[in-house]
């Protein structure tokens, strides 16, 4: 029995540590560890629950600006708010576009790298790439002459013996297999998907005024003004800016991104039977297109799979998650053991671990500063994945043909997308998907704006002297990494209790009170590993859920008592 | 450093032409406020620099600053500034992983001594050991002091790295600070904001290969070009301020027609930054120019300072000018020390003292070459007593 520590694991959002034990050339078992905390609950207590997405959209910089829709909703729902028209569509435009821009980087520059070999692309032959590329795709960028210049620069760049960002990469090993014309198109796609994805974020700059980070939110609405008579409103010149940059990351997508999955994915089918995880899915639902807010107006819907029985949707709601902190660096008044929903939570920070610098969290009993969340008491996968299952499995009229179509591409059956290859596709799928949504979402707006609504917020709540003395609310939404939720409870004015469980909790978890394992570290569970210095087969299937682990480190707010005990071993 | 090809070659060879390459020179001159005649200059200085190594370390963040870097603005100038630089080091981009990565960090410091450029992202949490941040099992505070001692320079990007950010607001239980203080005696320059504007940092790297030397800042060594004047003053709504014509509501006719947001809470006043001139994504915007307020986030502390962000700055004069406005800035922080407890109004009166110091060199910037400056360790909440760049 060998243990492999992985730490830092790269190409992720955050400070993840993976230990691993490899029995008979595969994994054996596996320990997920966060290894950075904030505080964020504890610096949110005490302030005005109208600032708190600010705040809130913090706790992630590549997931930005889903902490504050989350946030927003939370106040929204514990105020009783219902936001107008237009701001309803102006979020799910900003949240859309997060979700393409996000996915798109994903597969590029930070899953790319497992399946493509930088160094084999200098062996390509521009003139069969540019066969491969024709024979795919009709992107214009696919001259053998582009892939000369491509290969060249590549040719440079290498020999000048900076590597940069590849220095140290696998490079050579056997895991890779992909002819060097496929690894020459991805390098040329990576640089291409670089500077696109600057271009399409533009469109959240248009919408909330920058990114990362856009400032546009309020609870009640946005702040954005819309007029498209304006001169110094969002106009109807802004509007159609929008469009055109909608028009270009649709492009992108069906030309570049697609294409290339399914190009990339034909060669390693394989790992349709690899990183399986425990087969529960979850999905909040997300993208609401009606003015009920209700689920069963969302665009995604919202559902629960159990044990992968795509033949029966499960229900969801707020009251059904709860965390333990049996293996986390906490600790909970009345034991470590018990499950305790957001709104009762109740936690004091206690490292246990071995002080640093230390080089195994082997014989620690705690080993994460992610806590541990359940639904009814079960270990649940979020993400691309779970929304495009809980949606196949509904008969989604958009869904259904475009997961059935990417099978039929591959020649697999669905059972496939139990899989580190299923998370990959299912996130490609849903780019697409999204994508073609954002002009419907965009010209609803403009329709809207048409009929004269101008309504951006509904500010009748604005004055916390509105408000009752206590009220307490929950926010869902769906990211692009998965289920999140905000949990707050208001008391005079203030933030009395704040929590976030969010997806990279849910899917990076250490295990709970009855030992069971979160889900990436149950999908690393008899993932092959050919050279254990080398751990590329680790990365493929970690990489694959798109961990973000700033936000999914977090602590409850102690709602006794003010000051916060910490123990250090 | 092994190659010496330069970045104007690596810019040919990404198939920008020598047309770009000069509205690029040109741009960084006007971003660091230079005359016009100094582009050639720029142009001559980039495309003679070989690639400097860097190590871009992230603690306590959020990869806000990393994601602002990705978006790097001006057409191809993403690509020129990770062709400029050997990101060496990067653990939201860099192929390697474990060991490997470890590695590649180990090596470079030992490679380019006193070479390379050292970014820190995130705030260094101090509280316990440095518990709250260890990275391949070694505290965070510890590899920001090894990388950072052997660094050619330090840069600070975003507020958490500048003065421990959002960690360090009060509640925070980490011990976090920025990494001036976290690197007694370093040479660091901080680009504040959350996250900073990429601008800021590609110009003050381009300042560096022009005059060999790094951009004047002010007493907490923010660069003068970026930081030097108030968002106030350089606001597209001040006029609306002017005419005491104010949103009330969001959503108003007054929001539509871009009044002044100082009654829905915004901090321009009193936040020091060029965000109004630089904007954001390309020069497509920035929040007052969306329809929110400005929140301060390139000031000190301004998790606390600034917060609650939607009260309005208290007693200022309906007709205010440059003056009137630091006035206001003063009233707006015996309020918040009254609401906080956390910080002496007289060491702001001094800072504010400061700030119209460095506005008044932000004139003299243009001067040929700037001097070396190296920025005082920051105090604990991110400020320094006195100018040492001098």
């Amino acid at each position: 029995m060998t243990r492999i520590v992985v730490d830092p694991i790269t190409r992720i959002e955050g400070h993840l540590r993976i230990e691993i034990e490899v029995a008979n050339g595969v994994v054996s078992d596996a320990w997920s560890s966060g290894t950075m905390f904030r505080g964020l609950e504890l610096i949110l207590k005490g302030r005005d629950p109208r600032d708190a997405w600010v705040f809130a959209q913090r706790a992630c910089g590549v997931c930005t600006t889903v902490h504050a829709l989350a946030s927003v909703r939370s106040v929204e729902n514990a105020l009783g708010l219902r936001i107008p028209r237009n701001a309803r569509l102006v979020r799910n435009l900003i949240a859309g576009t997060q979700y393409v821009q996000d996915h798109v980087i994903h597969f590029y520059h930070l899953h790319a790298l497992d399946w493509v070999d930088v160094v084999s692309a200098l062996k390509a032959d521009p003139a069969a790439t540019a066969t491969l590329a024709q024979s795919i795709s009709d992107h214009p960028l696919s001259s053998a002459k582009y892939f000369k210049g491509v290969r060249d620069k590549l040719s440079t760049f290498v020999a000048s013996g900076q590597l940069g960002p590849f220095a140290n990469g696998y490079w050579g090993h056997p895991g890779y297999r992909l002819p060097p014309e496929a690894n020459l198109l991805a390098v040329a796609h990576y640089l291409e998907a670089l500077e696109w994805q600057r271009q399409v974020i533009r469109i959240h700059a248009l919408l909330g005024s920058k990114n990362p980070h856009p400032q546009t939110y309020v609870v009640g609405g946005m702040a954005l003004a819309l007029d498209p008579n304006s001169t110094t409103a969002l106009n109807a010149r802004g509007l159609s800016e929008i469009a055109e940059l909608i028009v270009e990351a649709q492009r992108f997508v069906d030309e570049v991104y697609i294409p290339d999955v399914l190009a990339v994915a034909g060669f390693y089918k394989d790992w349709a039977g690899i990183g399986k995880g425990i087969g529960n899915y979850m999905s909040y639902g997300e993208f609401p297109e009606d003015d009920s807010a209700q689920p069963s107006g969302f665009y995604l819907p919202q559902g629960r799979i159990m044990g992968r029985n795509l033949g029966k949707i499960e229900t969801v709601t707020q009251d059904a998650v709860a965390e333990t902190v049996a293996h986390s660096y906490y600790t909970y008044e009345g034991g470590d053991t018990t499950a305790r929903h957001p709104w009762d939570g109740q936690t004091k920070p206690a490292y246990t671990g071995p002080k640093p610098p230390f080089e195994s969290l082997e014989g620690y009993d705690k080993y994460s500063w992610l806590k541990a969340p359940r639904y009814q008491d079960e270990p649940m996968e979020v993400g691309p994945l779970a929304r495009m299952l809980v949606a196949y499995a509904s008969g989604h009229t958009d869904v259904k043909p475009a997961v059935d179509r990417v099978l039929g591409t591959l020649g697999v059956g669905p059972e496939a997308l139990f899989s580190t290859l299923g998370r990959i596709a299912a996130r490609a799928v849903e780019t697409q998907l999204i994508v073609h949504r954002l002009g419907r979402w965009l010209s609803d707006l403009t329709d809207n704006l048409d009929t004269g609504d101008l309504a951006i917020a509904d500010g009748t709540k604005w004055d916390p002297a509105t408000w009752p003395a206590e009220a307490q609310g929950w926010g869902f939404e769906e990211a692009p990494r998965g289920s999140l939720g905000h949990w707050i409870k208001i008391k005079d004015q203030a933030i009395d209790n704040y929590q976030l469980v969010v997806p990279s909790t849910w899917n990076g978890s250490p295990r709970d009170a009855k030992g069971r394992r979160g889900a990436w570290e149950e999908a690393l569970i008899g993932t092959p590993v050919a050279d254990p210095s080398q751990p590329l087969e680790i990365l493929r299937t970690v990489h694959s859920f798109d961990p973000c682990m700033a936000c999914a480190v977090h602590v409850y707010d102690p709602s006794a008592g003010s000051s916060v005990q910490i123990t250090v071993v | 450093m092994a190659r010496q090809d330069g970045l104007y070659s690596a810019l040919l060879a990404h198939g920008i032409t020598r047309r770009d390459f000069l509205k690029f020179s040109a741009a960084m001159s006007a971003a660091l406020a230079l005359p016009a005649s100094y582009a050639p200059r720029v142009a001559a200085a980039v495309a003679a620099a070989p690639r400097i190594p860097v190590i871009w370390l992230e603690g306590q963040d959020c990869a806000g600053n990393t994601e602002a870097f990705l978006r790097a603005s001006h057409p191809t100038v993403a690509e020129l500034v990770l062709d400029t630089l050997s990101v060496d080091y990067h653990e939201t981009i860099m192929a390697a992983a474990g060991a490997q990565a470890e590695a590649a960090r180990l090596g470079t410091m030992k490679q380019y001594p006193n070479g390379y450029i050292a970014v820190v992202e995130g705030s260094v949490p101090v509280a316990d050991g440095g518990v709250y941040c260890t990275i391949g099992g070694k505290a965070f505070s510890q590899t920001v002091l090894e990388v950072c001692r052997g660094a050619l320079v330090t840069i600070a990007v975003g507020s958490c790295a500048f003065d421990g950010g959002l960690p360090a607001a009060a509640g925070g239980p980490t011990g976090a600070i920025g990494a001036g203080h976290a690197v007694p005696g370093a040479k660091v320059i901080n680009l504040p904001g959350c996250p900073m504007n990429v601008q800021n940092l590609t110009a003050t790297i381009v300042h560096f290969l022009t005059f060999k030397a790094w951009p004047a800042t002010d007493s907490m060594g923010r660069p003068l070009f970026a930081y030097g004047q108030l968002i106030h003053d350089q606001c597209e709504r001040r006029a609306h301020f002017e005419r005491g014509e104010y949103v009330l509501a969001w959503g108003d006719e007054a929001a539509r027609n871009g009044w002044c947001l100082y009654k829905m809470g915004c901090k321009g006043p009193e936040t020091y930054a060029n965000c109004p001139t630089a904007r954001f994504n390309d020069g497509t915007s920035w929040p007052v120019k969306s329809g929110h307020g400005c929140v301060g986030c390139t000031m000190p502390n301004f998790w606390d300072r600034m917060s609650p962000f939607y009260r309005r700055l208290p007693t200022v004069p309906p007709f205010a000018n440059d003056v009137t406005a630091d006035q206001v800035g003063l009233g707006l922080v015996a309020g918040v020390t009254a609401l906080t407890g956390l910080h002496a109004a007289g060491s702001y009166v001094r800072k504010r003292r400061m700030d119209a110091e460095a506005r008044a060199e932000l004139a003299a910037v243009s001067a040929p070459i700037a001097p070396p400056t190296v920025s005082s360790p920051t105090a604990p909440d991110g400020r320094a007593e006195g100018r040492t760049d001098q």
